[in-house]
């Protein structure tokens, strides 16, 4: 009976239909598709994206060459230069990020006692060359100024986490 | 010269208009044939499918056009060089040439011969050299594998497709595609002969390389199978009839069993469209199986295929072509 009852179910491909019904009902599911250029996914006030090098409101840049950063980074992504500048603070000459040796793993923000390195929500920063990618000072700060908004919510949702 | 002018020029001008009548809406529908497959695939999996270039993407298959031709042709090392261009341009001409005995409507064929199916079946068989001929010639091991498999696999389901046909031919007692079709005007051959068509669409299936017997290009294992080394036009010529080739399938499943450009129903609402549309439709309605069972089967493993085809598909047909033989004499329905 059993034999007679694959058979049947062989020679009659049920198991065929069955399954040609089920992509036939997916197709007339709502479709889940994001369109990706022109929409865009929800992320994380974790995100780890592309770095930035913030200002206070002064307009005066929070990094104080401490180089704690440059010292946690695994990747060795980060090289910093300091001098005392004339008002005898201290600040960087030089602040470069390798992105392209850069993990995203977020220690350099951690490290940060002024919050002057962070990561931003901004994943978008492909490049047609590579030496568009060593970022130096101007452009760490310029993506500053161009993110704090995004970057300053995200800091204040995660304080109490902290 | 007025002899010249109605002897000879006259009628090959209306061929040459008569052939791209044919070929340029064939061309056409191939391109949007690829363009539905995406959209259908796309559907059945939850996705949308190309939607940027043009209207709801329906420029997507120019664009893809476009960009084959005008990337680098590679000719491989060791490659032999005639017939590596040869093979493409087969492929394609091949799927071109069978639409001439194809009946769009009663009377409207490019040339109403009396062997038609024979036709038909010749042609599909010669597919398989440009197959086996871009293997060959390509000097790459996947592409000669994927090449081996696929003659294999054609010649294996040729048999049994060519059984599926006597069955048909057997009710109808002509090879002319035009008297197959009107054969079917009291009922079409699909369903006394159910279980012969869907052999033949399985069957068809196999013999254009398609899901779920796509071993000859087999992705995950082949890379390409037999079309690894092509590139630019001569790849796109392979592309274009691979679907040309699915279309012709389609027509011929159509004709045989779906009763061409008969209307369903023969009676007034259905009458009033033309048997072309009929067909058009009937076409359309086997692409989209193809399509569906591509989204739905995953692909066999090599040794079920040739089961199939041998130990399933052969016994099988050979037993109804008899038992359907054995119908029509005892009851006396042998066509005259």
């Amino acid at each position: 009976m059993a034999f007679l009852d694959r058979a049947a179910r062989s020679l009659f491909l049920t198991e065929l239909l069955g399954g040609m019904a089920l992509t036939l009902r997916y197709m007339f599911k709502p479709k889940v598709t994001l369109n990706y250029p022109y929409e865009k996914g929800p992320i994380s006030s974790r995100f780890r994206g592309e770095h930035v090098l913030r200002r206070y409101a002064s307009g005066e840049e929070r990094c104080i060459a401490c180089k704690l950063c440059e010292a946690v980074c695994p990747a060795l992504a980060i090289t910093i230069e300091a001098e005392p500048r004339d008002d005898g603070s201290r600040r960087t000459t030089r602040y470069d990020i390798d992105m392209t040796k850069c993990i995203y793993c977020g220690l350099c923000q951690e490290a940060c006692p002024v919050d002057a390195v962070v990561m931003g929500p901004n994943f978008e920063f492909s490049t047609e060359s590579r030496e568009e990618l060593f970022y130096n000072k101007q452009k760490l700060l310029a993506n500053g100024d161009r993110w704090e908004a995004e970057i300053a919510q995200n800091l204040a949702a995660e304080a109490p986490y902290r | 010269m007025a002899e010249f002018w109605s002897g000879f020029l006259l009628p090959l001008i209306i061929m040459v208009l008569q052939i791209l009548a044919i070929t340029v809406p064939l061309l056409v529908a191939v391109a949007f044939m690829t363009y539905a497959e995406r959209k259908i695939m796309g559907a059945m999996q939850m996705r949308q499918g190309p939607s940027i270039v043009g209207p709801f993407g329906l420029m997507q298959p120019f664009a893809d056009g476009l960009k084959l031709f005008a990337k680098e042709q590679i000719l491989p090392e060791g490659a032999n060089r005639i017939v590596f261009y040869v093979a493409p341009m087969l492929t394609f001409f091949l799927a071109l040439i069978a639409w001439a005995v194809i009946p769009f409507d009663y009377g409207v064929v490019l040339s109403n011969i009396n062997v038609g199916v024979l036709y038909l079946f010749a042609i599909s068989s010669l597919g398989v050299y440009g197959i086996v001929m871009a293997g060959w010639a390509s000097n790459s091991r996947y592409a000669f594998l994927g090449a081996l498999r696929s003659a294999a696999q054609m010649v294996s389901y040729e048999v049994s497709m060519g059984l599926i046909i006597i069955s048909v031919l057997l009710c109808v007692g002509s090879l002319n595609l035009t008297d197959i079709v009107r054969a079917q005007e009291k009922v079409w051959f699909c369903i006394p002969l159910l279980p012969m068509f869907v052999m033949f669409f399985i069957s068809a299936l196999a013999e254009t390389n398609r899901a779920p017997f796509d071993l000859p290009e087999g992705e995950s294992e082949l890379v390409a199978g037999f079309m690894v080394e092509y590139s630019s036009a001569p790849f796109a010529l392979f592309f274009l009839g691979e679907y040309a080739n699915m279309i012709l399938m389609s027509a011929m499943t159509s004709i045989l069993f779906l009763g061409g450009w008969l209307p369903p129903l023969p009676f007034a609402p259905f009458t009033w469209v033309p048997g072309i549309v009929w067909f058009a439709l009937k076409i359309a309605f086997c692409l989209f199986t193809y399509v569906w069972v591509r989204a739905t089967v995953p692909r066999y493993r090599y040794d079920q295929l040739m089961r199939l085809g041998w130990k399933v598909f052969l016994p099988l047909s050979l037993f109804w072509v008899v038992l359907t033989a054995g119908v029509l004499v005892t009851f006396g329905w042998l066509p005259k």
